[in-house]
């Protein structure tokens, strides 16, 4: 050693989940939930028709049962809102349990290269994203068959879908750093998942429960919210929106400071260990 | 690139608690930490342009502090100030999915390595090109050969246009030509003043590309300086730890009718004084004591001297040399000298020391195999299994043929 050395240059913080530089987050996530979308649609023969099957055949199962053998089947377009409820979940879910190993699946990554690590999850929602979309499609098709018609509350889905997005990327975020130190994760969210399904008007229909019960799922489950709203808005006008449905638009704040606080908790949660997730796996 | 008193440990659990199972049910027990330090207190500074080499045996802490430097680990204490684009080699090839072909693989990696998708896009073409490739673009990479894969890879890291390059040791790959292409591409990047960091096992590739060069010793910084006294003290730290590791198996394979014995061998330099590294080209001197338990006219004493291949480079006797020793009593003793000018190629040489009856040589009184050993360093090496002097000269013969009319020059 010669001179005493003088810094000059940035400084060498180690990894983080942002690293400072949104653009390369932005353009890694993009280009590795492309590679995910295209490996999995282009490999197999169908392609694209395997991620329907399950939401289709989920919904032909229920479908015949809710009609034939339980009279939820008498609700105003309940084959349409059934289809558009389990999209939205089979969104929800591709995006948590996809999740929830992701930054252990990629330990070649982590270990061998710096990167935004918040890449990965981030990754994962956009992927489900691309297949949300194309279910979407299928679902307008679905509905316009069933005599749905267009109207200006459409416009709302963009907001309600953001909603949804929020969450998922909370959740997302908190179970891919978890699991890195605690494997639990993954049956845990199973499980947590399957409870949401239950706990969302998704094969019921929310009227047919208690007025009291409908109140608690709409304030406690966001999802259940979204779906509310999205029937009203989207599907059939004749459906109490959220708003009424909960009691009050300003009760509406307890669904949404819930997507809030996931979203903070899973960002925070995953800004702390990403300096570590290298060394901790 | 300024490294200023990096320290770094790991924690080691002794049960690690994975499962909120474990946890809820001893959630008083303590997981205990062994902290390992891999880096303690490492500074050192590398100029724009420079060449520089990172060296130390396995678990010195090379890796951690190349890891360290590229913000793959977050660093427990001190400061890494980094001037300039900056790429890291820790495997080539990462994320690399065999599933998709070279072009989508190639401009994943480069994004990865810091390329905005429109220059990955467009330098696709030169990658495949470096890698001559150019055949096998729309294979899926799992079919390529691993030679293939690793060409692919190092393409994408060379065309990755970065001001400063880690690598770690990734250069022991491809075939004669490849790896010929690779120094190639180093020496055009030190034309073009890019800075480069190796970490290396290979003394060879230290001295014939680094400016400077660092050892590392149980994290810790030991020798910092030019190539050549960095590689004599890496040779001289695995000498040491193979001498204290391995005392009894040094000289532990006597064999013989035990009638004779080898009691002591070492080497002296020119002045006589105990010594055990020699530069090239000095003389070097082996001496031992033979002591003789019956009475034996004209031993035959020859030494060997065995490089780390276990090849046998030299060996020296005086079965035909015949100087009469003369007739040696029940309980005398011997010494033996060689001296010979050391033109032995840089490395580690065992000494092995045989005493036989006078005759063929092959009624062995005491072989002693591996009595002793020497370091010998030479900061221009040839490659070969000896350094011997030569006189090269290139020069043209004749006039120049003229080309038949036609045929493009």
């Amino acid at each position: 050693m010669s001179a005493p050395p003088t810094p000059r240059g940035r400084l060498v913080t180690g990894p983080s989940a942002l690293s400072g530089d949104t653009r390369r987050f932005i353009l890694l996530t993009q280009r590795i939930a492309a590679m995910e979308f295209k490996l999995r649609f282009f490999d197999s023969v169908l392609g694209y028709f395997w991620s329907l099957a399950r939401p289709l055949l989920l919904f032909g199962v229920l479908f015949v049962i809710f009609t034939q053998f339980v009279d939820f089947g008498d609700a105003p377009f309940y084959g349409v809102f059934l289809l558009f409820g389990i999209v939205l979940f089979t969104f929800m879910a591709e995006c948590v349990s996809g999740s929830v190993s992701s930054v252990v699946d990629k330990e070649n990554l982590v270990r061998k290269i710096h990167f935004p690590r918040l890449v990965i999850p981030m990754s994962v929602v956009l992927t489900a994203i691309f297949s949300l979309s194309l279910n979407l499609i299928v679902v307008l098709i679905f509905a316009l068959a069933q005599g749905v018609r267009p109207r200006w509350t459409w416009l709302e889905l963009p907001l309600l879908l953001g909603v949804l997005l929020v969450l998922a990327a909370g959740f997302s975020m908190l179970v891919s750093a978890l699991y890195v130190r605690m494997r639990d994760m993954r049956p845990i969210s199973d499980v947590a998942l399957q409870v949401t399904f239950y706990a969302s008007p998704i094969l019921y229909p929310l009227e047919r429960a208690d007025p009291q019960v409908q109140k608690l799922i709409l304030l406690f489950n966001p999802l259940a919210t979204v779906l509310q709203q999205s029937r009203h808005a989207l599907i059939d006008p004749a459906t109490p929106s959220a708003a009424e449905a909960i009691g009050g638009a300003e009760r509406l704040l307890v669904p949404m400071t819930i997507v809030a606080l996931v979203f903070a908790t899973g960002f925070v949660v995953f800004n702390r260990a990403a300096p570590r997730i290298a060394e901790d796996l | 690139m300024v490294v200023d008193g990096v320290s770094k440990g790991f924690q080691l659990p002794h049960e690690r608690t994975h499962t909120l199972k474990e946890r809820v049910l001893h959630p008083l027990r303590r997981t205990t930490y062994d902290r390992l330090h891999a880096l303690g207190d490492v500074s050192f500074t590398v100029e724009p342009g420079e060449f520089f080499g990172i060296v130390g045996r396995n678990g010195s802490g090379k890796s951690t502090l190349l890891k360290c430097l590229a913000g793959i680990y977050g660093v427990d204490s001190g400061t890494i100030h980094i001037d300039g684009r900056m790429s890291t080699f820790i495997e080539l090839g990462v994320g690399f999915n065999p599933d998709l072909a070279a072009y989508d693989n190639v401009v994943t990696n480069a994004i990865m390595l810091g390329l905005s998708p429109k220059e990955a896009v467009a330098r696709f073409d030169d990658v495949i090109a470096f890698a001559e490739l150019e055949e096998f673009v729309d294979l899926k990479i799992k079919n390529y050969s691993s030679g293939m894969l690793v060409r692919l890879a190092f393409s994408v890291a060379i065309e990755a246009e970065a001001d400063i390059l880690l690598i770690d040791e990734v250069l022991a790959v491809g075939d004669a030509a490849f790896q010929q292409k690779c120094f190639d591409v180093f020496n055009r990047m030190r034309d073009e003043g890019r800075t480069m960091l190796f970490v290396t096992h290979d003394m060879g590739m230290v001295e014939r590309f680094c400016d400077r060069a660092m050892l590392l010793e149980r994290g810790r910084m030991v020798a910092i300086g030019t190539p050549e006294d960095v590689s004599r003290r890496y040779l001289e730290l695995n000498f040491d730890e193979a001498a204290r590791a391995q005392p009894e198996q040094l000289g532990s394979s006597p064999r013989g009718d035990g009638s004779a014995e080898v009691l002591e061998v070492w080497t002296e330099d020119d002045t006589g004084a105990r010594a055990d590294t020699f530069g090239h080209g000095g003389t070097c001197r082996v001496r031992a004591r033979v002591h003789f338990a019956v009475e034996v006219e004209d031993p035959v004493v020859s030494v060997v001297v065995v490089n780390e291949a276990a090849l046998n480079v030299f060996a020296a006797s005086n079965l035909s040399s015949a100087g009469e020793t003369g007739v040696l009593h029940p309980g005398s003793e011997a010494e033996v000298s060689v001296n010979f000018q050391n033109l032995l190629a840089p490395g580690r040489y065992d000494l092995s020391v045989v005493v036989s009856r006078p005759g063929t040589g092959f009624n062995i009184m005491h072989r002693h195999e591996r009595a002793a050993s020497f370091l010998v360093t030479n900061p221009t090496p040839t490659g070969g299994l000896v350094d011997l002097p030569y006189e090269l000269e290139v020069h043209a013969t004749g006039t120049p043929r003229p080309l038949p009319e036609g045929e493009p020059a």
